[in-house]
């Protein structure tokens, strides 16, 4: 953490973040050309600008783009909301994922197709309301168990708490995914592993405006965040009110998380990885890290998927199972690095 | 207390508690056999067992399907608990469990993969790929604390376990989904009692048993592991070894009975810290009743996945969850006021 005077974290921050956004114009372009019909980069240009024939034009403007736009917005979301929950809690190893969140999108989503036992039609479009009531239940019930009357929200217990949370509502959605036929079942299962599941206009005007409003906002937090890195007790003695700011925080993040996890599925560790890409490019200040964060977020989230539909065709392997798989040793290097 | 004469309270609880867990144990396993969809009461039981008359259809159900149930219910319950005592006595951590660390899923990932990949394998063979998983993923956890500079703390090492435990779920269902098996799979992760038969128990009860033996024979150096490195040291104990063969029959408990029951949690980090309230500190005496209440607690949770809606059977896993859950979330209360 130590601040050279000389470097100018700024001017460095905005050349990596263009890199970032170069990368991830090229992963949005490989992605858009990947799938059983192929685009070449000069038809995927015409269809983009209206020349292309009408073919393209469907595969591109029903199929592929709106699930690529809820991938980069889910991945933007994920990667700040990891982001925020690190800053708050101060500890690098916190992610939405490994905090439970998503064990209670997974419950919600249990409870809707247990009760409609329909995935089909208009109905289909209550599912990210369903997890989403699931994620902010599971975080209501986390944030109130972690809650200590005298010392406010305690970092540590948080996780602990939410690995016991995780694990009871994983035992109630396993109970309820049993009762399930096979054919939902299979579609649940492929939801929870982070197979991106929303991929029509619908899911990209829903998830829009989380993303479009939560991110600014927490981006003109990161003052804040980066007082919250100074320790509680600075924090207080320099003017913050720790713990109200916090909360706020923490609602923004989870519901950032809950709502790109409702769009996209389980997708585990991009929380994680996204932010700890962007403090090692950007610094340890939330002012440039955050939207490095959001960028690698959505790097990471189109290049897994785009990984999950085409390396192992025709079968396609979810995203989050892809994510987990780069996530997980890059969490364990962590943790043996990190002072106790 | 081996010098006085008079003996406390206390003591004597101390002294009943194995052979009152015994008991319960028994008890239950009865209850057991006796529950179900056709209820039998003790004197056709009896008969069933020692006077076993294959024309009638009681027997029948006893013999064939509800006495080895019951029985794997307690022999896997006996292993977890057993488990978890050695893993929290030789790490000093009250939350270590073979569940919670991530050996059940790595057991159950191999497992998994045996399915999709060599499907009809023999049960012993499975067994043995089940060790496999469970070893890897217990030298995994040991190699990860001992890179790490100072050890590892107990809240660290409890997220290491979760992280790869999820790493290794999200794998599973990755290969099922691939492999078009997923639901299949989710049974088994969910885990249950009622594919028992005794071609399993054949195997599993001796592992079982001989590894429980040997595990509280090693009681003595685990108790003083328990109190602290040095002082362990100081008595003689070899703790690198003792923390060896601790690890090894903790994975060959917990590998064994992940094969039968599949990945169930939370018994070997719920029943050691109500042992150690019932027996005190000696580990010669806590890995004892820690096996005996852990059969009692995975009986018992059977009986109960088969009660609450007939004639479905609940999830195994998720109803000791229903005690695991509500425990794990004191001990992290009480571990987090030391954070």
């Amino acid at each position: 953490m130590k601040q050279l005077p000389n470097v100018n974290r700024g001017a460095r921050a905005r050349l990596y973040g263009l890199l970032l956004l170069l990368a991830v114009i090229l992963v949005f372009i490989i992605s858009m050309n990947t799938g059983t019909l192929r685009l070449s980069p000069r038809q995927l240009g015409l269809t983009l600008f209206g020349f292309g024939s009408q073919q393209d034009h469907l595969v591109l403007f029903t199929y592929r783009l709106p699930r690529i736009i809820v991938t980069l917005l889910a991945g933007a979301g994920l990667g700040v909301a990891g982001a925020v929950l690190q800053g708050v809690s101060r500890n690098a190893l916190a992610d939405p994922g490994i905090l439970g969140l998503h064990a209670g999108a997974a419950f919600g989503l249990m409870i809707f197709v247990s009760f409609f036992r329909s995935l089909e039609g208009p109905v289909a479009l209550l599912i990210p309301l369903f997890t989403f009531a699931g994620g902010i239940l599971i975080a209501a019930v986390i944030f109130i168990l972690a809650y200590d009357r005298h010392k406010g929200l305690i970092p540590m217990r948080l996780i602990l708490v939410g690995i016991a949370i995780e694990a009871g509502f994983s035992a109630v959605t396993l109970f309820l995914a049993l009762r399930l036929d096979p054919d939902t079942y299979a579609f649940a299962a492929s939801w929870l592993a982070g197979s991106v599941w929303g991929r029509d206009w619908i899911s990209v005007l829903s998830l829009l405006p989380w993303i479009v409003l939560l991110i600014p906002y927490v981006w003109t937090r990161s003052k804040l965040l980066d007082v919250f890195a100074l320790g509680d007790e600075t924090a207080v003695s320099i003017g913050n009110r720790v713990t109200p700011n916090r909360l706020i925080l923490l609602c923004a993040a989870v519901a950032l998380s809950c709502a790109s996890v409702s769009m996209a599925g389980g997708i585990g560790f991009i929380g994680l990885l996204a932010p700890h890409i962007a403090r090692r490019l950007g610094g340890p200040m939330h002012r440039h890290s955050l939207p490095l964060s959001a960028l690698a977020g959505m790097f990471i989230l189109t290049a897994a998927d785009t990984v999950g539909r085409s390396v192992f065709a025709p079968n396609a392997v979810p995203a989050g199972v892809v994510v987990a798989v780069i996530g997980a040793p890059l969490f364990f290097y962590l943790l043996m690095k990190s002072k106790n | 207390m081996r010098y006085s004469h008079h003996r406390s309270a206390k003591e004597y609880v101390r002294m009943s508690g194995i052979p009152m867990a015994a008991l319960l144990l028994l008890l239950s396993l009865f209850l057991a056999v006796s529950y179900g969809a056709k209820s039998l009461f003790l004197p056709e039981v009896w008969s069933a067992i020692f006077q076993f008359n294959s024309a009638e259809e009681a027997h029948q159900i006893v013999r064939n399907l509800r006495l080895p149930r019951a029985l794997g219910a307690a022999f896997t319950g006996m292993a977890f608990g057993a488990a978890g005592a050695l893993m929290q006595g030789v790490t000093r951590n009250p939350l270590a469990d073979t569940g919670v660390l991530g050996i059940n899923a790595g057991a159950a990932f191999v497992v998994a993969l045996a399915f999709a990949f060599l499907p009809g394998l023999s049960y012993l063979n499975l067994i043995l790929l089940s060790f496999a998983g469970a070893g890897l993923a217990a030298l995994f956890i040991v190699l990860l604390g001992s890179a790490t500079p100072g050890g590892m703390s107990s809240l660290k090492l409890t997220v290491a376990g979760a992280v790869a435990a999820a790493l290794l779920h999200s794998l599973s269902t990755g290969v099922a989904i691939y492999y078009g098996l997923s639901q299949d799979l989710a049974y088994w992760y969910a885990g249950g009692v009622a594919g028992v038969r005794w071609a399993h128990l054949k195997l599993l009860v001796p592992i079982v048993v001989v590894t429980i033996v040997w595990a509280a024979s090693m009681g003595r150096s685990v108790t003083f592991l328990s109190l602290g490195d040095e002082s362990a040291v100081n008595l003689g104990v070899r703790a690198v070894r003792v923390r060896v063969l601790a690890m090894i029959a903790a994975v060959l408990l917990a590998g064994t009975s992940v094969s039968v029951v599949g990945a169930v949690g939370f018994i070997g980090l719920v029943v050691p810290h109500v042992a150690r309230r019932v027996v005190g500190v000696d580990y010669r005496l806590i890995i004892p009743m820690s096996a005996l209440l852990g059969g009692v607690l995975l009986e018992f949770a059977d009986i109960a996945s088969r009660m609450v809606s007939p004639p479905r059977e609940f999830a195994i896993g998720s109803m000791v969850a229903l005690v695991g859950v509500p425990f794990f979330l004191y001990l992290a209360r009480k571990e987090g006021r030391s954070l």
